[in-house]
């Protein structure tokens, strides 16, 4: 099973995610935004948290522009498995691979702390290890967290059962209260939360654990 | 030459800065503000025979999220 997890210039959590990866025993390489394709045999690509370019223009809006991001729409668009996080979620959807749009939080607070997600869709790769109406805590830290989609795009992602966690206490203004979404084949998954921050006993919850454990077991070699 | 895009979220998406400057205003005594709405302008200096068309490209690939924002251009 390999991973690889994109590195930009303002990336901060791209470590966390490589050891959320490692210790269910993916082999993680990091590649750099001005790589032009992703390792031979990716399995998944892993574009994590943090303030790539500064959030300048938009959050992610330079971001999705990098070489990388051309490579990684093309493994989407083969079918291969994406998970963006935080600022990676705002990646994916300025790349057009997640529709919708995260704008600034409506309270202008930039929020740091953990919130409460119920899981709507047990039916993926990455929310496989949980049980549809589950309550987990997870860690949220940003600032343009507030999920925008139009009347239409809320029905597809309603109708197609493709929202896979929303907040139980809607901290940012998000619309439908989504902090979660997947892409119509199921294999893309967006999160404003951060699961590899509650990876490990030490993070102070464990609740994350599930997501790449899924991941594993769908991805681990017959 | 110069062309100057105005970018602004669109009607119907909500401006929580935009939100936080009238309540600021109206705090501040200033009465009859009913609503404010921020955008930005991003100013291009471009070579000759650049065309309009090509900076609304610009807009459409990067300098404008159109999911959530409109656009407009000045050239010249």
């Amino acid at each position: 099973m390999r991973a690889a997890v994109v590195v930009f210039p303002g990336s901060n959590c791209d470590r966390d995610l490589a050891v959320a990866f490692a210790r269910e025993g993916f082999d993680v390489t990091m590649v750099w935004h001005k790589e032009t394709a992703l390792p031979d045999g990716v399995d998944i690509v892993g574009v994590p948290g943090g303030f790539s370019y500064g959030d300048y223009l938009r959050c992610g809006a330079i971001a999705a522009q990098s070489p990388i991001c051309r490579a990684i729409v093309d493994h989407a668009g083969r079918g291969g498995y994406v998970i963006g996080i935080c600022n990676g979620f705002q990646v994916l959807t300025e790349t057009g691979i997640l529709p919708g749009a995260l704008l600034r939080n409506a309270g202008l607070k930039y929020i740091c702390r953990t919130v409460e997600l119920r899981v709507e869709t047990a039916d993926s790769a990455f929310t496989a290890g949980y049980e549809k109406g589950q309550k987990i805590s997870i860690p949220i830290a940003h600032h343009d967290g507030n999920y925008y989609a139009d009347a239409e795009t809320l029905a597809r992602l309603r109708g197609e059962d493709r929202i896979a966690f929303t907040y139980t206490d809607n901290p940012n203004g998000s619309v439908a209260d989504i902090a979660g979404i997947l892409s119509a084949d199921r294999r893309v998954l967006g999160m404003m939360p951060h699961p590899e921050r509650a990876a490990d006993p030490g993070h102070g919850g464990t609740d994350g654990l599930a997501l790449f454990r899924a991941l594993a077991g769908v991805l681990a070699p017959a | 030459m110069k062309a100057r895009v105005h970018v602004m979220l669109k009607r119907g998406v909500l401006d929580p800065q935009g939100e936080a400057i009238r309540h600021a205003l109206g705090a501040m005594g200033f009465q009859g503000v009913e609503g404010v709405r921020q955008g930005k302008v991003i100013e291009l200096d471009l070579a000759d025979g650049v065309t309009e068309a090509e900076v609304t490209e610009m807009c459409e690939k990067l300098l404008a999220n159109t999911v959530i924002e409109s656009y407009s251009i000045e050239m010249g």
